[in-house]
């Protein structure tokens, strides 16, 4: 590729969709900032040129500096040594080429040194520097933690850490326990507050926590003596430079293996409370694990162009029985399945950033002045669609970023097995994208009320009114169909009236939702530029009516009376 | 201690990626079909102006260019990363220099400019490969020069420090300021365009590539930030001589294009005693090379 952004041309359509008009609005409150600042835009096709200027940046960085460090850094990997995390040397350079390019709390306001972006934009980023590392992704977009300080925290800290993460420092979120992974209820790290230091004193140990060694760390502990569960967590800011947090050891794993994953130990760690005690994971953590989930759907849309990309330039060029594999029906279905997953899934992830975008900037607003009737209604419409629309977005891409991988192996044949090919570090890259931020299961679990409540189906039938270009009109009346289907789906569960019943077809439940609305997604996108769109459509729409088909069949069969024979396997395993 | 640095860069047919229509039929490059883009090697040359604009506060780093109005472009990416102004050569005087008249019009930028301490530029361009305009910028302005840098070592009382990259290994060389550093493609690369800066100056134009009809985008803005209109000078700007300008300036006459290998393997080093010179002028002419 020549530039990761401008080589996706379907980068520059998301970026120029309608809604970007309003989020601008709001974001930049009617353009304030435009004689304060030299950078601040004065208009909104001013805004919109920068962004387009900015990606460009990143896409050429991501083509000259971040991609040709990838295969280094995967081989090199950082290093654990006095406690501290030594980066791999690309990585390095990466970070350095990022900071000199001032891409560093990109989303942050003006005042702050910050870019003052939306969030899609900005995930548009994430998605490019994926695209070119997925492991290198990881530690320049865990900026986004920084939404959840500017959230959250109070004006002094505001004042003290946000500069330094704009100037480039790196973030954690430092969650996980080795008994509370997936159950973060059950995170154990002590906070006592210290009368004599004036502050939080941490203690205990954090697992698996990305960029253990970032300069500011946002930390989820105990903070409320003999309690159990999720109401005695509070949130809090540790700073690197006041010592107190090593790090044990760094993880062998898998993929993404520029990203250092560490086991941390505090000890009388000085920190800060963020917010209000007792609302760390009821409040905090869950507006962090939102942003979060964007970031890893657009890591994940990264891995799924690059796998894409890989098997594409294979296909090319690779012959056998003397013609060049794509002319092959069986290699191009592959091909052309890899990129409608990719256009769907990348369709969903940036309508799901620009709901984000909206209620966003306006709970910005909301901290300086009330709220019209009508933003507040919009303010909620939005955050509804988010909260809905981001476990989607991210169990999905994810599972798409590990099919994209797979079958960009496939597309290689014996050549792909080998370590020489970059597919197997998609490979590897890939699959960690569905377990991490909540495993899909957990997304699942996540969206399920908005299949039981009827979110979803709202959501599918207003995009019903959106009228299609005249060529998908039957496509429209195929949807639909599938729509009835998902509906009628819903309802025989619903009245079977059985929690686990829905829980075991939950997933199925899901994906029907999903694929409709990503099919949605990409009718509208196609009504608006058929070139780029109209093939990716058609095939989306052929594969998702078919799995919602599945789904309504599986369906249409179960009862409460199948479950036991689900469970016997697992019971029958424990007696063993 | 504050400098005054300027980097001399030119804009260039991207020859690194050269394609069937590279050439035109009369032999002479197609520029249409090559994108036009910040000669390389000065881009290394300004990574290394902008170390030491940060490591001396208060220096200041300028681009000089000459080329037609379009190649304020090399200007602006200059903003974008970190310099504080430049000036546009722009005249149609100045079309067709060869490496004297164009040394002779930077020269005299340069001396219009004023109180430069430190002159850089890179080793070569990719569309000529003489490497001669920085050697001769310095001749002209009577200055010391250290050609083929690749890091810059120390600035100091009044002294710099330069490593240089020498047939077989590097040379450790120190020089007075003023002086004219022509900097090497194994200098350090150059940062990347920086997202304010870019938001910045990405409308900074020179007055020459303003529309005149009044269709110019958000022309307000012109007059409330200065550092948006580039600095564009024309021969009688820089007090030049016609004669010594472009066509007119130029002995050099290209007689053809063609494709070579680059042999050589061997160089040879010569002093700078007119003994040497003379030789070297002698080989040169025997073998053809000029003349």
């Amino acid at each position: 590729m020549a530039n990761f952004y401008k080589d996706v041309p379907e980068l520059k359509f998301h970026l120029n969709h309608p809604m970007m008009k309003r989020i601008c609005e709001l974001k930049e409150r009617n353009y304030e900032d435009k004689d304060k600042y030299d950078y601040a835009p004065q208009d909104f096709e001013d805004a919109m040129d920068s962004f387009d200027r900015i990606l460009d940046v990143v896409g050429n960085l991501t083509e000259n500096v971040i991609a040709p460090n990838a295969e280094c850094i995967d081989e090199e990997g950082p290093h654990c040594a006095n406690g501290r995390v030594e980066y791999a040397e690309g990585t390095k350079v990466n970070l350095k080429a990022m900071c000199e390019a001032g891409l560093s709390g990109m989303t942050m306001p003006r005042c702050f040194g910050g870019l003052n972006f939306p969030i899609t934009p900005y995930t548009m980023a994430a998605e490019i520097v994926s695209t070119g590392d997925a492991a290198f992704g990881n530690i320049w977009s865990l900026q986004d933690c920084i939404e959840t300080l500017y959230e959250f925290g109070s004006e002094d800290q505001h004042n003290r850490f946000i500069p330094r993460v704009c100037a480039g420092e790196t973030m954690s979120m430092d969650l996980t326990e080795p008994d509370a992974g997936s159950d973060l209820q059950s995170v154990m790290l002590k906070a006592t507050y210290s009368e004599k230091d004036g502050c939080w004193l941490l203690n205990g140990v954090k697992r698996f926590i990305t960029n253990g060694d970032s300069n500011i760390h946002l930390v989820l502990a105990r903070s409320e003596e003999g309690t159990r569960d999720g109401r005695g967590l509070s949130m809090f800011i540790y700073d690197k430079n006041q010592g107190g947090v090593n790090v044990r050891r760094i993880e062998n794993k898998l993929g993404i293996h520029g990203s250092p994953t560490c086991e941390l130990v505090y000890k009388n760690a000085h920190a800060e409370l963020c917010g209000e005690r007792k609302l760390g994971l009821i409040k905090y953590v869950m507006a962090l694990m939102n942003g979060a989930r964007l970031g890893i759907a657009a890591q994940s849309v990264g891995i799924s162009q690059a796998a894409y990309n890989e098997a594409l330039d294979y296909a090319k060029n690779r012959k056998q029985f003397g013609k060049t594999i794509i002319e092959m029906a069986s290699v191009y279905d592959l091909l052309a399945t890899m990129k409608a997953k990719l256009d769907a899934g990348r369709s969903l992830l940036y309508q799901t950033s620009r709901y984000v975008d909206i209620y966003k900037a306006l709970d910005d607003i909301a901290r300086t002045r009330k709220l019209t009737p009508e933003e507040r209604q919009e303010q909620r419409t939005m955050l509804k669609l988010a909260d809905s629309f981001t476990p989607l977005s991210k169990g999905m891409n994810s599972e798409y970023a590990n099919q994209n991988a797979y079958d960009c192996i496939q597309v290689h044949g014996g050549s792909g097995f080998m370590m020489e090919y970059a597919c197997q570090r998609l490979y590897r890259d890939a699959r960690i994208t569905s377990i991490y931020e909540g495993t899909t299961q957990l997304q699942v679990v996540a969206a399920i009320r908005y299949v039981t409540n009827g979110s979803y189906l709202k959501t599918i039938r207003e995009f019903e009114q959106h009228a299609p270009a005249a060529e998908f009109e039957s496509i429209m009346t195929r949807l639909k169909a599938m729509t009835d289907k998902f509906e009628a789906a819903e309802i025989r569960i619903k009245e079977f009236a059985n929690q686990e019943l829905q829980d075991l077809v939950g997933r199925r439940l899901y994906e029907m939702a999903a694929d409709i609305i990503m099919s949605h997604l990409l009718l509208q996108d196609a009504t608006r530029n058929s070139d780029l769109f109209r093939k990716s459509l058609n095939i989306y729409v052929n594969l998702a009516e078919s799995e919602v088909e599945k789904h309504a069949q599986f369906i249409s069969h179960i009862s409460p009376d199948d479950i036991q024979n689900y469970r016997t396997t697992s019971q029958t395993e424990k007696a063993e | 201690m504050s400098y005054k640095i300027v980097v001399l860069a030119k804009q260039v047919p991207d020859t690194r990626n050269v394609g069937k229509d590279a050439m035109t039929p009369e032999g002479t490059v197609n520029r249409a079909a090559l994108p036009a883009i910040f000669n390389p090697e000065d881009l290394n040359a300004l990574e290394q102006a902008l170390r030491l604009k940060e490591q001396n506060p208060g220096s200041t780093v300028s681009i000089l260019t000459m080329g037609p109005p379009r190649a304020t472009e090399v200007i602006r990416e200059g903003l974008y990363r970190g310099v504080d102004n430049g000036y546009l050569l722009t005249d149609r005087a100045f079309a067709g220099a060869d490496t004297l008249a164009t040394s002779y019009a930077l020269s005299m930028a340069i001396r219009k400019i004023g109180g430069c301490d430190i002159i850089m530029g890179g080793r070569q361009a990719i569309d000529g490969d003489t490497a001669q305009v920085g050697p001769q910028v310095a001749e002209k302005l009577g200055i010391n020069q250290v050609t083929y840098t690749e890091e810059i070592l120390s600035l100091k009382d009044g002294k710099i420090t330069v490593k240089r990259h020498i047939d077989g290994g590097v040379e450790t060389v120190e020089a007075p300021l003023p002086v004219l550093l022509t900097v090497n493609s194994t200098a350090d690369p150059c940062r990347p365009r920086n997202a304010k800066l870019l938001m910045k100056y990405k409308r900074a134009m020179a007055p020459m590539e303003m529309p005149q009809d009044g269709t110019l985008p958000y022309a307000e803005q012109y007059k409330k930030k200065p550092y948006l209109t580039v600095t564009q000078w024309s021969v009688a700007d820089v007090d030049g001589d016609l004669q010594q300008c472009g066509l007119a300036g130029s002995p050099t006459k290209v007689k053809a294009v063609q494709n070579i290998v680059f042999k050589a393997k061997e160089s040879k080093t010569f002093t700078a005693s007119d003994g040497d010179v003379e030789a070297l002028i002698q080989e040169l002419l025997a073998n053809h090379t000029i003349g």
